[in-house]
């Protein structure tokens, strides 16, 4: 048990999760006090000592399941006799017929496919649960020993149940046994009613793919080729569509957490000189003895900020995150400019005024914003040009200019004077890139061209750097 | 300090418990209250606002019948809002009434010696805890809000449950309180505390058990409202929102219902008390828009 916990902790660490030494200790005291076959229990017990981020919870539960998975009476994989009968009287009852025998090994294609619908129309997840590993084993192909991960089987499996058309029908049925069809809303929450359990079993089928899995090939190396990024370690230019959505999950709060950490810095900056009126109205109340002297706190005015961001297809996703966070900032900024180009430039700050939702304005920027002057290959250099001859007088000794880009510039003049002339005049201009740092320079990209005459260029590829250089900016 | 009977027999005891006080806990909340018990380590309690967080303090006070003491936690909070603060005024005056009595001004060390005696203390929440003879809960609300450096304060008070006060001495507490603290996460807290905490995260209850939780507190309600209230408000949750609505809320809006005699909501009916549910303009714009069309 020791050693399993040793190596389950060790797994935890390796997927970025801070576990300290106390921490650890704690997680062994804490199961002492929990009976070991509760996994449920088990499983809250080492969640709350060692998982301290709401953000950590779901890789912990990953790999949990894959350590602890094979441990458990009803989580057998071969069909034993008892698992058997239960799913032949399951299918007694719902067939109404006589299934003897090997149970569902004997079901056609299409048997299973209805079986599958009604437990999901009725909600029986006792059942579902059971098709779910007939499904696994009849349509994943699973061979031990071979080197695919495990989404190729859950991709195999969930062709083959064709859950969309089973939702189709589900819909259907419930409006024909409402009379008089649905109203909007009962047709919507019968929706999410049916997608909720067909999630569930989606993801039944995935556990079972997993449980199968690290019979296979042990815990250790299943954990590893599980072993995915934080949402705040996510890489922006390679997130999958479902990595995307946790990252914007994750924006929300971090904004909430920055902008309560930039309006704290300026609350208590330094204190300031005396303020004499103050300290006189105060010392009358000791009768004209200046026993609490006043001072006067600076309040440093707040930035104002032009985003110049490149939205050309790679650094698109980037670029997004990095627009909408600022914007869910920008009660902390005296005002906030955005400009997007590919090759040539736009405006679209009025996208973002009066909205109150940032994700529809990000999309309206990608798909209205005028930002194709020749070809749609990004052009630094002429974005640069248009952008300093219309907005460059614009620029004040207030202003924060942050390009966002990875400067690959398809061979063009980089027209770099201009981001030298801009720093002039502005506050600061800083440079954002999504790329690792090792690959600037590479190529086309001519980053460190125009990063001399930045004041600082950072690698930005995930939330966690985006924080940091926020936090710079405030 | 002395060792103490652990206060809960098994996880499902603290469960049953929590719901004779009309507080519905999962897994993993009533497993994470046994094990705070028996490790004696407090509970940190994260998750959205209005789901129950300060709640689950108050009602495992009644449960275990203890003395519920709250510290409310705010910018600005120090050591002698929090832990302990002399009562100059009265020292003040005990030194007068000293010299008024001996007129020769009296020995000074006697004196030192008195007033910094436990008669001019006044305790503050986290010294009223640690010194409570009989069983308290020990509320810190909203930990979140309190500066990086004040939390430094806590520490000494949830990892030894002492308190040091320089001109007195150490004081350890007679018995272990329970201890919650809950964040709504404006902030990461410091790694020192939440080392030495259990760590729950509430988050939004399922279907099934927001139901019950409609259904214990609003007794009057029927189990059809119940059921459509508590779908009507996932569907809501699923739409990107400034602001989810909250258990809180639900509760809130499954009350309004009942009071207007509402049996069965309809989507006009559910666009006209939106705003209970929801406290922005333009998620209850978004809202209703969303749930008008399938």
């Amino acid at each position: 048990m020791l050693d399993l916990l040793a190596g389950f902790i060790q797994e935890l660490r390796a997927a970025g999760l801070p576990v300290s030494l106390t921490e650890n200790l704690d997680a062994m005291e804490a199961v002492r006090h929990i009976p070991l076959e509760d996994r449920e229990a088990f499983k809250y017990a080492l969640g709350a000592t060692l998982v301290k981020n709401n953000a950590h919870w779901k890789a912990f539960e990953t790999i949990f399941e894959v350590y602890f998975s094979l441990r458990g009476a009803e989580y057998t994989i071969d069909e034993d006799a008892s698992e058997d009968e239960i799913t032949a009287g399951l299918l007694q009852q719902l067939m109404g017929e006589a299934q003897q025998g090997s149970a569902m090994d004997g079901l056609t294609p299409e048997e299973l496919a209805e079986l599958l619908y009604k437990a999901l129309m009725e909600g029986d997840e006792a059942m579902a649960r059971a098709l779910a590993r007939q499904a696994v084993t009849r349509y994943a192909g699973m061979e031990p020993g071979r080197p695919v991960g495990g989404t190729y089987y859950l991709y195999r499996t969930l062709r083959n149940l064709d859950l969309d058309g089973v939702l189709e029908r589900m819909m259907e049925a419930a409006q024909q046994e409402a009379d008089g069809g649905l109203t909007p809303l009962e047709e919507r929450l019968a929706k999410d009613e049916f997608e909720s359990r067909i999630d569930r079993l989606r993801k039944e089928i995935e556990a079972e793919i997993r449980r199968r899995l690290v019979a296979d090939r042990g815990a250790e190396a299943m954990a590893k080729t599980l072993r995915k990024p934080l949402p705040e370690d996510i890489d922006f230019m390679h997130a999958s569509r479902e990595e995307l959505s946790a990252l914007r999950r994750a924006i929300h709060p971090l904004t909430r957490k920055l902008a309560v950490r930039l309006a704290r810095k300026r609350r208590h900056g330094r204190k300031g000189p005396l303020d004499f009126r103050n300290t006189v109205r105060h010392s009358l109340s000791y009768g004209g003895v200046p026993a609490e002297p006043k001072f006067k706190y600076p309040r440093p005015s707040k930035p104002e900020i032009m985003i110049v961001a490149d939205i050309s297809g790679s650094v698109a996703a980037f670029a997004r995150f990095t627009l909408h966070l600022v914007y869910a900032l920008n009660s902390q900024f005296s005002r906030v400019r955005s400009f997007v180009f590919i090759d040539g430039i736009d405006e679209v700050t009025h996208m973002f005024e009066g909205v109150e939702d940032i994700t529809e304005a990000v999309h309206r920027v990608n798909t209205e914003a005028d930002v194709i002057w020749v070809d749609g290959h990004s052009d630094y250099g002429h974005a640069f040009d248009v952008f300093w001859e219309r907005w460059g007088k614009e620029i004040s000794p207030k202003t924060s200019v942050i390009l966002l880009g990875d400067a690959r510039n398809n061979y063009h003049a980089s027209q770099s004077w201009i981001i030298h002339e801009m720093r002039k005049k502005a506050r600061h201009v800083y440079w954002l890139n999504p790329e690792p740092r090792s690959y600037w320079d590479t190529g086309d990209s001519i980053l460190s061209e125009y990063a001399t005459h930045c004041d600082g260029a950072y690698e930005c590829r995930n939330l966690k750097q985006l924080e940091k250089f926020v936090d710079i900016l405030g | 300090m002395t060792a103490q009977d652990p206060r809960f027999g098994s996880v499902p005891e603290v469960r049953e418990g929590l719901k004779d006080v009309a507080y519905l806990a999962d897994e993993g909340i009533s497993g994470v209250v046994y094990l705070a018990d028996r490790l004696d380590k407090p509970i940190l309690v994260e998750g959205p606002a209005g789901t129950g967080k300060t709640q689950l303090a108050k009602s495992v006070a009644e449960m275990t019948g203890a003395r519920l003491i709250r510290l409310q936690c705010y910018e600005g909070l120090d050591e002698s809002k929090a832990l302990y603060e002399w009562n100059y005024k009265k020292q003040l005056l005990r030194i007068q009434a000293q010299r008024v009595a001996e007129d020769s001004g009296g020995k000074w060390d006697e004196i030192e010696e008195d007033i910094f005696s436990e008669d001019f203390l006044l305790t503050r929440p986290l010294l009223e805890a640690i010194r409570a003879e009989e069983p308290v809960v020990l509320l810190i609300d909203e930990v979140d809000r309190v500066e990086v450096e004040t939390e430094a304060l806590l520490l000494e008070i949830l990892s030894d449950y002492q308190v040091s006060i320089p001109e007195m001495g150490t004081v350890s507490a007679t018995q272990i309180p329970l201890v919650f603290l809950t964040s709504n996460n404006t902030r990461e807290l410091s790694e020192a505390l939440k080392r030495r905490c259990l760590y729950l995260h509430i988050d939004y209850p399922t279907l099934e058990r927001e139901k019950e939780i409609v259904l214990t507190r609003v007794p009057e309600i029927t189990e059809h409202l119940a059921d459509q209230i508590v779908r009507i408000v996932r569907s809501i949750r699923q739409i990107e929102l400034k602001k989810h609505p909250s258990v809180s809320e639900t509760l809130d809006w499954a009350r309004t219902l009942v009071l207007l005699g509402i049996q069965n909501i309809d989507a006009e009916q559910a666009q006209e008390t939106l705003h209970v549910l929801l406290k922005y303009q333009s998620d209850i714009a978004k809202a209703a828009k969303e749930l008008a069309t399938a």
